[in-house]
């Protein structure tokens, strides 16, 4: 009876898709506001450059990193916020009324976040090209990247449709943008761990998951082939996407109410 | 086999009433129903959950032959509904709606294409099917709505309220295909509405439900006719003689509630009364503002079942309702 998995997925995907392009203002912010705080920084903080420890790079190439970060944010506030007014319409009604599957408007959800992840990350990219950046990695180390920002789009768009699907509320979803932005700036995204003066700053860091995520990117983009790194870093993303993916189903349950 | 069979089914939120009060009915194949009622009386939570949206706290139903509690998906499968409200996303297009629904519901390709373009030719949508869903009105919509809803040719098809704040012409033409469906295609339609005009329309059958219980069953013309005899309803022209008036009225028939500045009774032996209500009162000096003649209507039925009219019964307890039920 009804639609294949993956017909229902590619449906779900493709809808998902169509209406994040057809809202430039989801769509450019997500794009335009990391790129602009690639050059911001990389100019206001070139001088850290100097600071005895910093790797043997520019400032810039060191920044590029945050980007895939703050893109996936981005990813988290879109899919979630996207349910949300679905459910707050009725939109989801409409759609459990078909033989959809819960585990269907999940990841067809989240293939809408992979896309927007992907080409959000090509833009991130060819910001970097035009800025001088180089990567240390060359193309198999920008094909990693890649993986990790699906991964992450993966994981952070699960908690944005987990707290859509626990609220059903668009607002509580952009609630936990600025959680997450927080959680960025309390990261390596400015210095290395190492030379973050601060004490209480540098176990902050240590703690925070997003650390590690930033520095598998970074470790592609100006270290080479950094195996504990990366290792730590796709850890993360995967835990995350576990997470995320498990809050989801649980959160359809109390959500999806049909018998 | 019915089509829809309903017994004891109850709907208890948990800090609410109950929405719905152990009601029993039964749809017949081919049948339209029509659940009539206020605002908040339980109509759309009926439908939420013969639509297997939103569990019965008790009692039990059959749609198509399924269970509703048992067997979610057969039901699903076999039903279309436009619910409250239209749902639509505004960034699609009416074609990309027919394309992600139909997908869900499996079908693909050239079928899927042609089924679109049959339904869409058919609600008067062809035009528009390019254009994106936030530029439409609520007529199109409304007709979107039903496309979508038809789309993998169910047997019973549930309207909440399809009409609810469409244009007179947008309203006849959904009643137009509404009928069409059940006389040419034997669909099945639950139908739910405020508007009496739509159930008598529409209706092989009309079910009034008030309080979450239904009060009275049966076809438009028989509910009518059991009320029977017409009515008058006369507003003075001074208001403050209408104590008078409704002495004088009560000679001629029972008293029927009004809506406060007028007098209204069941005439007792015909309109043939009317003469002399009318010499009556101008023995008493009253001078009449407006005098209003009328057969039995649905409203009549509701009036007489529950004591109050049902188009001024409506009121912000809807809100409650639908707010609980999704």
């Amino acid at each position: 009876m009804g639609a294949a998995l993956s017909q229902q997925i590619f449906a779900i995907s493709d809808r998902s898709v169509r209406r994040t392009l057809r809202q430039p203002a989801a769509i450019i912010p997500a794009i335009v506001f990391p790129i602009m705080l690639l050059f911001v920084s990389a100019g206001g903080l070139q001088a850290a450059e100097n600071l005895p420890g910093f790797p043997e790079v520019s400032y810039f190439d060191f920044a590029l990193a945050v980007t895939f970060m703050q893109g996936a944010i981005f990813a988290t506030g879109g899919a979630g916020t996207d349910l949300a007014t679905d459910i707050e319409s009725g939109f989801l009604s409409r759609l459990s009324l078909t033989p959809m599957s819960g585990a269907a408007l999940v990841l067809g959800q989240l293939g809408g976040s992979i896309a927007l992840g992907i080409f959000q990350a090509t833009c991130y990219f060819a910001a970097g090209l035009i800025g001088g950046a180089t990567i240390a990695t060359g193309i198999a180390g920008v094909v990693v990247i890649y993986l990790l920002v699906i991964l992450m789009a993966i994981g952070f768009g699960s908690l944005g449709i987990a707290a859509a699907l626990r609220t059903g509320s668009g607002e509580a979803v952009q609630g936990l943008f600025p959680l997450l932005f927080v959680l960025l700036f309390l990261s390596t995204i400015n210095l290395p761990l190492d030379l973050i003066p601060i004490t209480w700053f540098r176990w902050v860091a240590t703690a925070n998951p997003i650390t590690y995520l930033v520095d598998a990117a970074r470790s592609l983009i100006i270290t080479g082939w950094d195996g504990p790194a990366l290792l730590a870093g796709f850890l993360v993303a995967l835990t995350i996407a576990i997470v995320g993916v498990l809050a989801s189903a649980v959160a359809l349950r109390g959500r999806l109410q049909r018998t | 086999m019915a089509a829809i069979e309903v017994r004891g089914l109850v709907r208890q939120f948990k800090k609410g009433p109950r929405a719905v009060d152990g009601i029993d009915l039964t749809v017949a194949e081919g049948e339209i129903y029509g659940f009539l009622g206020p605002n908040g009386a339980g109509k759309s939570t009926t439908v939420l959950m013969l639509t297997t949206l939103l569990p019965a706290t008790a009692g039990t139903a059959t749609v198509a032959g399924y269970n509703i509690a048992t067997q979610g998906p057969q039901v699903r499968a076999a039903i279309g509904a436009a619910l409250q409200e239209a749902a639509l996303d505004k960034f699609l297009t009416g074609r990309e709606h027919i394309k992600l629904q139909g997908s869900l519901h499996g079908l693909k390709g050239a079928d899927l294409k042609q089924r679109g373009n049959e339904l869409l030719e058919r609600v008067g949508l062809m035009e528009a099917a390019d254009r994106k869903v936030g530029g439409y009105s609520g007529g199109m919509k409304r007709r979107l709505d039903l496309a979508l809803a038809l789309l993998h040719r169910p047997r019973v098809l549930f309207l909440d309220e399809p009409t609810t704040g469409l244009d007179p012409q947008s309203r006849s033409a959904l009643w137009d295909e509404v009928a069409r469906l059940s006389r040419e295609d034997g669909v099945t339609v639950f139908l739910t509405t405020q508007y009496l005009e739509e159930a008598d329309a529409l209706a092989n059958r009309v079910g009034i439900i008030d309080h979450g219980q239904i009060v009275v069953e049966g076809t438009p013309a028989a509910l009518k006719a059991e009320i029977g005899r017409s009515s008058v309803e006369i507003e003075p022209h001074d208001p403050t003689q209408l104590a008078v008036l409704e002495r004088i009225l009560a000679r001629f028939g029972e008293p029927i509630a009004t809506r406060g500045t007028s007098a209204s009774i069941r005439l007792r032996e015909g309109v043939g009364d009317v003469a002399a209500i009318v010499r009556a009162l101008d023995a008493e000096g009253i001078a009449v503002h407006q005098l209003r003649l009328r057969e039995p209507t649905l409203d009549d039925v509701f009036l007489a079942k529950t004591g109050r009219s049902l188009e001024g019964s409506g009121g912000a307890g809807d809100d409650t309702e639908t707010d609980e039920a999704h």
